[in-house]
């Protein structure tokens, strides 16, 4: 696991049935592109989050397949349909097979 | 010799005014999160003495897209030090069995102000202390536990906390009484060119902001911004460290992060900025 | 003029002041392309690409992509070392076919949107982005 991974998800705490909200997510983490090198001259391997999800009750809302052009501490904005109360699920995929998640409680307003 | 000289100054001439067309910082107005409102833009308070016409934020001199990402605490990246500096802030550490809190309690309370007037002098250290140094003073003595590195992401993260709790105050250290000394030591220095290049702060950031230097507009050079998060390096970065690069991009040998040289140029610099409001942790280029 | 060192590198200074960072382009990004559409003829209409015209930093370029009815919005660099940014598919529960994040840009380029519509036909979209050098910003 790579150190210091820190997800952070701005949601609304509620939402009328059928409303569209905008979610915006980050990520802590330093995206390792593989492109540098140490100061050895030896390329420092890739490691980044090739993989973001959200989902709403089981259902996807948006599935980003990521290269190492995003940049360090991942952001993404999007729009999401609340159709009812429920649990949105994120999680994010690093290259070292780790899986960090996070989750916001939606209630009907 | 001549010859060559004056082919460099035509040539740094034309790097210098080549961007004319972009130079003017953006009128805009700074309100983070839609609560706190900056005083970006300013007249000067007397310690500047007709340095500047006007005190105007690194904000203004920004791209659109990083300027609106400080408006946000979620858009902000520095903000993910500050949640981290948190937590510490919370945990004990060091043989006295204590936390910040403690201490000082709530951050938000407990800190609210202490950015705007540092650096200060401090009668018990007999110096002048930066907040980093009033930040490992209080980690050694109060609460027993080994010091932060001066530039490491701890301290900055934590000074980045310490100054988000006083963001829209303005910018008020004394530069009067004992810290005077010390006041006109970093004046001195401002004032002084270093390096092969032979420039001083004052050539950029009093005789040329605005103007593009290469491909960066350059900017007042104030540090109400600090710590700053820097899409460049895609981190939080402290005050000394700014100023070795400044330093060391003279092409000269920069002096270390906490030296008495910094310490003196850092209460300096805070004062020009005197009336600006803290934007700890900032967003720049 | 007697061609001493010194003068030789203000010269060569001079020149790169003057003409700047060239563009950057892959040989690999078309393919990129082509393997997304299978070859398929990619409209312009459809699919709106928003970035700024002169990046305040190339590692951290905010970008937004739309299309709306899209089922997927494939986003390349066409001058980076790797062309691949990142692939947005938007599941049922999407409140728009849209997205925004950063991006690291290696040079001045042309950042590329496609967007895959749900009857199958594609479309593109094109920003040339200016990525500069900073000047002394250490």
């Amino acid at each position: 696991m790579a150190d210091n991974v820190r997800p952070r998800v701005k949601a609304p705490r509620s939402a009328e049935a059928g409303e569209t909200v905008t979610i915006k997510t980050l990520i802590s983490h330093p995206m390792e592109s593989g492109q540098r090198k140490d100061a050895d001259g030896n390329t420092i391997p890739r490691s980044i989050i090739h993989r973001f999800t959200c989902a709403f009750n089981g259902e996807t809302v948006i599935d980003v397949a990521m290269e190492p052009a995003i940049s360090t501490n991942p952001y993404f904005e999007f729009q999401a349909v609340i159709p009812d109360a429920g649990d949105m699920t994120f999680t994010w995929h690093d290259d070292d097979g780790s899986v960090y998640e996070e989750t916001k409680s939606i209630a009907l307003a | 010799m001549t010859r060559t000289r004056a082919i460099a100054a035509l040539l740094g001439a034309a790097a210098v005014t080549a961007g004319a067309a972009l130079a003017e910082p953006v009128e805009d107005k700074l309100t983070v999160n839609g609560q706190i409102e900056m005083t970006t833009w300013t007249e000067p308070s007397p310690v500047v003495d007709d340095a500047l016409p006007q005190l105007i934020s690194g904000w203004h001199f920004r791209g659109t897209e990083t300027r609106a990402m400080q408006a946000d605490d979620f858009d902000n990246p520095g903000m993910i030090y500050v949640d981290g500096a948190r937590e510490a802030w919370d945990t004990v550490e060091g043989e006295a069995g204590k936390s910040c809190a403690s201490c000082h309690g709530d951050v938000s309370e407990g800190m609210k102000g202490v950015r705007a007037v540092y650096p200060k002098w401090s009668e018990e250290a007999g110096q002048v202390m930066t907040l980093e140094m009033q930040v490992n003073a209080c980690r050694t003595q109060g609460m027993e536990a080994e010091p932060l590195k001066y530039t490491g992401t701890d301290m900055t993260s934590m000074v980045a906390l310490i100054s988000s709790v006083s963001r829209g105050m303005p910018v008020n250290v004394a530069t009067d009484g004992p810290a005077a000394e010390t006041w006109e030591q970093g004046k001195e220095l401002y004032y002084t060119r270093f390096g092969q290049l032979e420039l001083s702060c004052a050539n950029c950031h009093e005789d040329n902001y605005g103007r593009m230097i290469r491909a960066d507009h350059l900017s007042q050079g104030h540090i109400n911004g600090f710590p700053v998060y820097r899409l460049k390096n895609t981190k939080l970065n402290a005050v000394h460290s700014r100023f070795k690069g400044c330093v060391r991009d003279t092409r000269a040998e920069t002096f270390s992060p906490g030296s008495p040289e910094f310490v003196a140029l850092e209460l300096y610099v805070a004062s020009r900025g005197n009336g600006l409001s803290v934007e700890g942790p900032s967003v720049r280029n | 003029m007697t061609l001493t060192r010194r003068s030789v590198m203000v010269m060569g200074a001079g020149a790169l002041v003057t003409f700047g960072l060239p563009m950057r382009a892959n040989a690999a990004a078309e393919d990129a392309v082509t393997e997304f559409t299978g070859g398929a003829e990619v409209g312009s209409e459809g699919v709106t690409l928003t970035a700024p015209e002169i990046a305040e930093n190339g590692n951290t370029v905010p970008i937004e992509v739309a299309a709306p009815g899209a089922e997927a919005i494939l986003v390349l660099a066409m001058g980076n070392p790797t062309p691949g940014v990142a692939r947005f598919t938007f599941g049922p529960l999407a409140g728009s076919q849209s997205a925004s994040t950063r991006i690291r840009l290696a040079g001045t380029q042309d950042v590329v949107a496609i967007a895959k519509m749900k009857d199958g036909s594609f479309a593109r979209a094109s920003s040339n982005v200016k990525v500069t050098i900073g000047g002394c910003g250490g």
